[in-house]
């Protein structure tokens, strides 16, 4: 930020960045991110750089999670926003998905490569029943918060049936189910 | 070119990016639906690996959608698909950033969270469902490795590589 620009910022205190240095950040976490970037991202915001106190983190985080897609790419163009304006939150989002894009590819080209042999088919097969694992696994931990509500748990049983066992499409159970869960979400006393 | 995979794709996971509430991964299922049983594009088990593949590499979940780009349409095909999957949360994210901490008290945060919470819950244990029916095949011991896993995952902090490492040396040995 250049000193012509301080008057406009409101809350001058607020840290900046450069296009390089959130494209190397978001590089760095997005190559280190083994089964998943989320952790990565608040210790890259709050702990490396201090670019967050922990309170607006958590706040972002909780936007990060109620948008569409994934939350770390949300983090990451929110992030980048405050830091650098709409070509931080490109630097950020490119630098989170270019180098372990092209590394997944690569990996991926040598499954294809070697798919026929017997060791890759037993390799991959074992791999892909503890990847089916894992997200069994995050979502039992997810569940946990909800323990104490019947609707809570309900909600995500009644959303599992249509899914899995009556295999309708994401779209379908949204338009169905969304507006029961907004009106058990605004019975509930907080 | 209607029936271009790579585009078919692109609409497809562009969509599905749009209402991905709780993470990509809440849409693997459905992904898994469009490439394997609508079109026939890869097997079951090949989808599955693929998927394997994507969560023990580093980076964001969401890269098994550049895996099926790549597979589907090389580099081009991986390019637009994962922009097809970035933009949409990317938009609304940095519009919805600046508003969103304007109203930082109110209760309508809340319950959106809540309102939210269930179904991406409930989506992401169907996408494991889906998932282990894919990886079973019919051997016991690719359950056993499943529910292992999702044990180790939810009473230890260890790294998720570890039970993907452990399952690939097990598959290596022909143990599994």
């Amino acid at each position: 930020m250049t000193p012509a620009d301080a008057p406009r910022d409101l809350t001058a205190a607020r840290p900046t960045a450069s296009v390089t240095e959130l494209f190397l950040s978001f590089g760095m976490i997005g190559l280190l991110g083994f089964g998943g970037v989320g952790p990565w991202v608040r210790w890259l915001l709050v702990e490396r750089k201090g670019w967050y106190s922990e309170e607006e983190f958590l706040s972002t985080f909780a936007l990060a999670n109620f948008i569409p897609g994934g939350n770390v790419v949300a983090l990451a163009t929110v992030a980048g926003s405050r830091l650098r304006g709409w070509s931080g939150s490109l630097a950020a989002v490119a630098g989170l998905c270019l180098p372990p894009g092209i590394l997944v590819c690569g990996v991926g080209s040598l499954y294809l490569r070697y798919s026929e042999t017997e060791i890759a088919q037993n390799m991959l097969g074992a791999m892909a029943a503890a990847g089916a694992g894992l997200i069994i696994g995050l979502a039992v931990k997810l569940v946990k918060p909800m323990r104490g509500s019947v609707r809570g748990l309900g909600m995500t049983a009644a959303v599992f049936g249509a899914a899995f066992l009556l295999h309708l499409p994401l779209t379908t159970i949204l338009v169905v189910l969304a507006p029961v869960s907004l009106a058990l979400a605004l019975g509930m006393r907080s | 070119m209607g029936e271009d995979p790579v585009s078919l794709l692109v609409l497809k996971v562009a969509m599905l990016a749009c209402v991905a509430v709780g993470g990509y991964i809440t849409t693997v299922g459905d992904l898994q639906r469009f490439v394997v049983v609508e079109h026939g594009w890869l097997t079951a088990e090949m989808f599955v690996t693929l998927f394997a593949v994507a969560q023990a590499a580093p980076g964001p979940n969401f890269l098994v959608v550049t895996l099926l780009g790549w597979t589907l349409g090389g580099a081009l095909g991986a390019f637009l698909v994962t922009c097809a999957a970035i933009l949409p949360t990317t938009l609304m994210a940095y519009f919805l950033a600046e508003p969103w901490e304007r109203y930082r008290e109110a209760r309508w945060r809340m319950v959106v969270a809540r309102t939210i919470a269930p179904i991406a819950v409930g989506m992401m244990l169907a996408t494991g469902a889906i998932l282990t029916q894919s990886a079973w095949a019919d051997d016991w011991r690719r359950l056993a490795i499943t529910f292992a896993t999702a044990i180790f995952f939810i009473f230890t902090r260890y790294n998720p590589l570890v039970p993907l490492a452990f399952a690939a040396i097990l598959g290596a040995l022909a143990l599994v």
